[in-house]
């Protein structure tokens, strides 16, 4: 689908929400360490000081959880801030502030709510090793009062982000440092792409693959190889991990009957362990085949490059287990892997990155 | 302190920056394949500390840790390998450069998370207290580490508790490309530890043995069982904030506040004083470097040669 004629990055596209979301609502301004700085987390806040001043466009002290305390009371006092932090794990000094207060506030008090973003950035490679490159959105999708977002295109970083700002609660927009680079067709106006509703970049019958963030491009790179020999999958690109798109997911795994889910995330507790029961706990749904999900091992993230291919599951591990699924015989499946590049290294985005992140 | 024992120390710092530089070097062959935070130009901090410490004190860190693992007595060769993320590196590949660990040197461990071992070094300290022993705990952390709450936290626990810990804060003016007079009023950082009832001292980077004399007050306090002390040193850093080369360019600080601090090199200055006293010729210098560079030149070939972690070894790591 293509939604305009002007190609531009993820980075770029985060840029332009909340640069057009500050130009909309003077209760929009935007906080984080390094958001001014000359590199602008990873060019996602390049220029907006310039635009719109250093009074909206602010650096912080390296003071995560109270800072986020600061931000809910001025959420609550009718400012909209988007906070941004540059690595998710750096965030988990502010757990008590967004689980105990932003996310329960609006219940506890039955009055305001918390228009709060964190926009937080996950990632993979080079080596960031076991406190660098978490992906928490399971621990934060646990959580009642919390929407989670994770776009995986331009288009939708764009207009997800947009509609995060817009919301009355507090989401957690979780960008992929991998994706930042990745360009696509964005229009230049404002515009919204809903939460809790799903994507769907490819469809088929063959069987559902339910992805997110950069899982999706995983998926995508996997279900062309598919398509090569004449398998149509029905790609969901969840958009939003909470609240999940049901609905889209049962339709799809109705027609299908295959279910494969991706989570850049650990197994345990994980996004996909939560769709796969959502599933099973539908009496309506029949599998042909146990469904199957992909995630990280239940391991802390190591920094060897060996160990990397260990780690990070990717196109290969996808196909793999679509074959199994399809019950494809094994000259079949060695068929379609043989259609992988040969090469990847799993710990940089492509081959022209040289580190570090 | 005799001459041979400052020629000792002088040493040790060159050998510091002669390893940093070397990884800055190397770094580019897409070899070291992790981020690296190097301390060129804060190097006598680590040296001067660590010159006041015995074998069974500990000390823990943060990002910028490969001058304090070096000075503490950390293993060279095991630290190359960690950052080729080879199995003989000193987590056998699992940590890289930011968790660097030698137990045996009485390197307890960096983290990159800011101010993540502070209560960590607290909580070794407690143990040294409850156990009766005349040990002291060391943690080093940055300018920005002050502005975590856990850093108000631990230092609070320590004062009340008297724990033997020294604090070390290396103030290099910035956290990433943020100068300090963003994140903080005017004040001084030592005045915060002072808050808390820690006496506390601010030093000027100076010469390695100005340095080294002006701490050995504050780890005798420590280790003589009155409570905590907390030294802020002003230095700079010199390369880029993450990774081998330099980033002046982007337009964070200026050329000129780089260059007045690279004109103070503490390093060079500590040479100027062994060579006034006669105690640096050429020879000696001469002798020094290529000791150095055999030592890295050998570390390096070990690490590059070295095998890498298996799958093997990363299903055993598991835990839980
Ligand atoms: C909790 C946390 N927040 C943010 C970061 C990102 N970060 C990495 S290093 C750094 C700056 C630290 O500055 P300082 O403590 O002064 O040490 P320096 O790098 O100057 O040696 C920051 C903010 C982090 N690692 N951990
Ligand atoms: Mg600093």
């Amino acid at each position: 689908m293509r939604n305009s004629d002007r190609k531009i990055k993820y980075s770029q596209a985060v840029n332009e929400a909340v640069s057009q979301c500050m130009e909309s609502d003077p209760a929009v301004f935007i906080i984080g360490e390094g958001v001014p700085d000359p590199k602008g987390i990873f060019g996602t806040t390049l220029g907006l000081k310039e635009k719109f001043g250093s009074a909206r466009v602010m650096d912080m002290p390296v003071s995560e959880n109270g800072v986020t305390g600061i931000m809910i009371g001025a959420a609550l006092a009718g400012m909209r801030p988007v906070m941004t932090h540059q690595r998710m794990d750096f965030m988990l000094y502010a757990m008590d502030q967004l689980l105990n207060n932003a996310a329960k506030w609006k219940y506890m008090f039955g009055g305001r709510s918390v228009p709060l973003v964190i926009r937080t950035i996950i990632g993979r490679g080079w080596g960031q090793g076991a406190q660098h490159s978490q992906n928490f959105q399971a621990l934060f999708a646990h959580i009642p009062g919390l929407k989670v977002v994770m776009p995986a295109t331009a288009y939708d970083a764009k207009g997800l982000l947009v509609s995060s700002i817009e919301d009355d609660g507090p989401v957690i927009f979780i960008e992929h440092r991998w994706l930042h680079d990745t360009v696509d067709y964005v229009p230049e106006e404002i515009y919204r792409v809903p939460l809790g509703k799903c994507g769907r970049p490819r469809s088929g019958d063959a069987l559902t693959i339910i992805s997110h963030s950069y899982m999706t491009i995983e998926a995508l790179k996997a279900a062309g190889i598919l398509e090569k020999e004449g398998i149509f999958a029905d790609l969901i690109d969840l958009r939003t991990v909470k609240p999940l798109d049901l609905a889209s997911i049962f339709r799809s795994v109705k027609r299908t009957g295959r279910l494969l889910v991706l989570d850049d995330d650990w197994k345990t507790g994980g996004v996909a362990a939560e769709i796969i029961a959502s599933v099973a706990e539908n009496g309506r749904l029949k599998l042909k085949k146990p469904p199957a999900r992909i995630t990280l091992p239940d391991v802390p993230t190591p920094t060897s490059p060996a160990l990397s291919k260990f780690y990070y599951p990717g196109t290969k591990e996808i196909i793999s287990k679509a074959a199994e699924l399809l019950g494809l015989n094994n000259g079949k499946k060695l068929k379609l892997l043989s259609r992988i590049p040969a090469n990847i290294l799993q710990d940089v985005p492509d081959r022209s990155f040289t580190g570090p992140f | 302190m005799t001459d041979k024992e400052r020629l000792d120390l002088y040493a040790r710092t060159l050998r510091v920056r002669k390893i940093e530089e070397a990884i800055a070097d190397l770094y580019p062959g897409q070899e070291m394949r992790c981020p690296v935070h190097l301390s060129i130009g804060q190097e006598v901090t680590a040296v001067a500390v660590c010159s006041n410490l015995k074998k069974s004190d500990y000390v823990f860190s943060n990002h910028r840790c490969h001058g304090h693992y070096l000075a503490k007595g950390g293993d060279l060769k095991r630290m190359l390998a960690e950052i080729y993320g080879k199995a003989a590196g000193c987590t056998g590949g699992f940590g890289g450069s930011m968790h660097l660990v030698d137990e045996a040197a009485g390197f307890m461990g960096a983290v990159p998370i800011v101010a993540g071992t502070i209560p960590i070094a607290v909580g070794a300290a407690f143990k040294f207290k409850m156990r009766k022993e005349k040990r002291v705990s060391v943690a080093f952390f940055g300018d920005a580490a002050v502005e975590e709450g856990v850093f108000h936290e631990a230092a609070n626990f320590a004062a009340l508790h008297k724990l033997p810990v020294l604090f070390v804060c290396e103030n290099n003016l910035y956290a990433v490309y943020t100068p300090l007079r963003e994140r903080q009023p005017e004040q001084q950082i030592c005045g915060l530890a002072r808050a808390h009832g820690i006496p506390s001292s601010q030093l000027h980077e100076g010469d390695l043995f100005d340095l080294s004399g002006k701490l050995r007050g504050a780890v005798a306090h420590v280790r003589s069982g009155k409570g905590p002390a907390f030294v802020e040193i002003f230095t700079y850093r010199w390369r880029e904030h993450c990774g081998p080369g330099y980033d002046n360019n982007i337009g964070y600080r200026t050329c000129e506040e780089f260059e007045s601090w690279k004109s103070r090199d503490p390093l060079e200055r500590t040479a100027a004083i062994l060579r006034k006293a006669g105690v640096l010729d050429a020879e000696t210098e001469q002798r020094l470097e290529k000791k150095i560079a055999a030592e890295i030149g050998e570390a390096v070939k070990f690490s590059k040669a070295a095998p890498f972690p298996t799958r093997k070894d990363y299903d055993k790591r598991a835990y839980a």
